[in-house]
């Protein structure tokens, strides 16, 4: 009987493989997600599709116009500027909280549940709770008038010079509490001799963790602020919700004209060009990151050994 | 998180009672501030699902309760109008429900065992597989709409939760891959070396060593796909439309669009249910929670 022949011997390959074998779904899907379906959508980003996908060559020429598009400009530096103030922002709350609890307060749980529980709510939510108690129809304009400050003022949400302010802040409000909580354990992580000399010799409690104890931990600030600076490039559900890239175009991310153009205006192409773009600027951010941690890891290897 | 640090600096307790009396203020205070600040929303949004529609019309979200009515949670559940469908926010919320639930529990299945792989059954190229699964964290969401819409089309799954879980789980299975591979390689290789000599096969080991000291991976990778996934909007709003959204992309439906008469009260109430269910597993897993932060950021 051949099939007792080959049956072992298919075990034995079956048992020997097994590791690929099982990875192999996901290694198939993984694939097509980084891969094809990158490649897919950089094809469609040289194509000449409009309202529906075409894969017709149709050469670079979206790119340059999607950077002679003003929408497309102002989109790029709202990024730069939302971007560095929501990472220095979120990094020094995040700071300031984490020395606070680390000062050995009581009911230290309480302290970190309250400030990390924005980061459990999606950008949604807080988006649309921020709307409206930003709006003068609603929010703390409105509020001042009703306690008698007839004169308050407080539109920044429909200033186009100072809505994206607001989005910082909001930002700010869901992302410091993810900074606290790495800084924290990095806090908790500074040897304690090397305190304790700073304190004999004489130095205050702020002086000490200024010079001595948040340099010696700034890797950490590294990482939140490249996981950060990864959030913010990405962003978009935390702008719809809140002020819908408005008013006019002050507040609008590149996410959000990838989304129109490829969504409701109709250019494919252009769309496709444009997330192709924020792919760039993520590599930019995590690639010389990436290869940053991997020659720091190899010398402290080369260090051990 | 242990204090393994500098357990006996306690600047707190230094220098003079008076002083010490002083930074202790300065501390309790500025985290009072703070805590303040990031209670605000949510206890004004809370506030505004009791009050009277015409209460928060006339003096606005920021205002003291006075008639008080739980009813509005009610109309919010089961009978606001979104959309030309008066069935409240329930329709929604069990979207959503059906769509995390079993891409939480695929994503974090396939984990497991791909990390189990990566980390004990090494072969060939298995670093190489790894760094790609992993890239898949790493890329933006823009880049994979257009080929989503086409696959989900053309095998039938637009407009269907179904399709909204398939995307999850392989955006998702990069992550757990990820959190598993790491977790698992620190369980000693003599380990399973021994279950090997003694006979033991891949599928043994797996259920008999390797899943029983799985829970608190598990707890984190569950967590976190359950969060993430739940608060996803972009595919949700892209891949699904009407009655088939997510609670993300229903909650943007009605209260981004700026027609009509605003019913802030059972919008708040809508508002407070999306964020419930993340809340409440933050809330009851905390510790997981920052656990995965800090391996899922760091590493």
């Amino acid at each position: 009987m051949t099939t007792d022949a080959k049956t072992p011997r298919l075990r034995r390959w079956l048992g020997d493989n097994i590791g690929p074998l099982v990875l192999m779904p996901t290694l198939v899907a993984s694939f097509a997600y980084v891969v094809l379906f990158s490649a897919w959508t950089l094809w469609l980003s040289v194509s000449t599709s409009t309202l529906l996908p075409d894969p017709t060559y149709g050469g670079w020429g979206e790119y340059a116009a999607l950077w002679q598009s003003k929408r497309w400009t102002v989109a790029y530096q709202n990024l730069f500027v939302f971007g560095t103030l929501y990472v220095l922002g979120s990094l020094i709350v995040g700071t300031l909280l984490a020395i606070l609890i680390d000062q050995r307060v009581r009911f230290e749980a309480v302290w970190r549940t309250i400030f990390l529980y924005p980061l459990a709510i999606s950008f949604i939510v807080t988006g649309t709770v921020w709307r409206w108690i930003f709006h003068p129809q609603t929010g703390v304009e409105l509020a001042l008038h009703d306690m008698g400050w007839i004169a308050a003022e407080f539109d920044w949400i429909t200033d186009r010079d100072l809505a994206l302010y607001v989005v910082v802040i909001t930002g700010i409000w869901h992302a410091s509490g993810f900074a606290m909580a790495l800084i924290l354990a990095g806090l908790r992580s500074v040897d304690g001799d090397i305190v304790k000399a700073a304190q004999i010799d004489g130095a205050s409690v702020p002086r000490t963790y200024w010079r001595v104890i948040l340099p010696t931990i700034w890797p950490i600030f590294l990482a939140v602020a490249v996981v950060l600076l990864q959030f913010a490039i990405k962003t978009y559900d935390l702008v719809v919700a809140l002020t819908q890239g408005g008013p006019g175009v002050a507040t609008t991310v590149p996410a959000i004209v990838v989304f129109d153009l490829m969504f409701e205006r109709g250019q494919i192409a252009q769309g496709a060009a444009a997330a192709v773009m924020i792919l760039v600027a993520l590599g930019c951010v995590l690639i010389p990151y990436a290869l940053y941690t991997r020659w720091r890891t190899r010398r402290e290897e080369s260090r051990h050994v | 998180m242990s204090e393994t640090g500098h357990i006996e600096f306690d600047p707190l307790s230094t220098g003079s009672a008076r002083r010490r009396i002083t930074s202790k203020a300065i501390v309790y205070g500025l985290l009072g501030v703070f805590a303040a600040f990031y209670l605000m929303p949510i206890v004004i949004i809370l506030a505004n699902t009791l009050r009277p529609l015409d209460d928060i019309v006339r003096t606005g979200f920021i205002a003291w309760p006075t008639d008080i009515s739980l009813s509005y949670w009610g109309e919010a559940w089961g009978t606001f109008c979104i959309g030309g469908q008066c069935e409240g926010v329930s329709r929604y919320f069990k979207n959503s429900l059906a769509m995390a639930i079993p891409a939480t529990v695929i994503s974090t299945a396939l984990g497991l065992i791909n990390g189990y792989v990566l980390s004990k059954w090494r072969f060939r190229g298995a670093d190489l597989m790894f760094g790609l699964i992993t890239l898949g964290v790493f890329l933006p969401p823009q880049m994979t709409l257009l080929p989503w819409a086409y696959i989900l089309g053309s095998i039938g799954l637009s407009n269907t939760i179904s399709g909204l879980v398939l995307v999850h789980v392989v955006q998702g299975v990069s992550f757990t891959t990820l959190f598993c591979r790491n977790y698992f390689i620190n369980i000693p290789d003599d380990l399973i070396k021994a279950a090997r000599i003694d006979g033991a096969g891949f599928w043994r080991i797996f259920r008999r060593i390797v899943l029983p000291l799985s829970p608190p991976i598990v707890i984190v990778a569950v967590i976190w796909q359950f969060t993430g996934i739940w608060n996803e909007f972009l595919f949700g709003t892209i891949f699904t439309s009407g009655d088939k959204q997510p609670i993300t992309a229903a909650i943007v439906a009605f209260s981004g669009s700026g027609t009509g008469e605003r019913h802030y009260n059972v919008e708040a109430a809508a508002v407070i249910m999306a964020a419930l269910p993340p809340l409440f597993i933050y809330l009851v897993g905390g510790k997981y929670f920052v656990r995965g932060l800090t391996s899922g950021a760091v590493k």
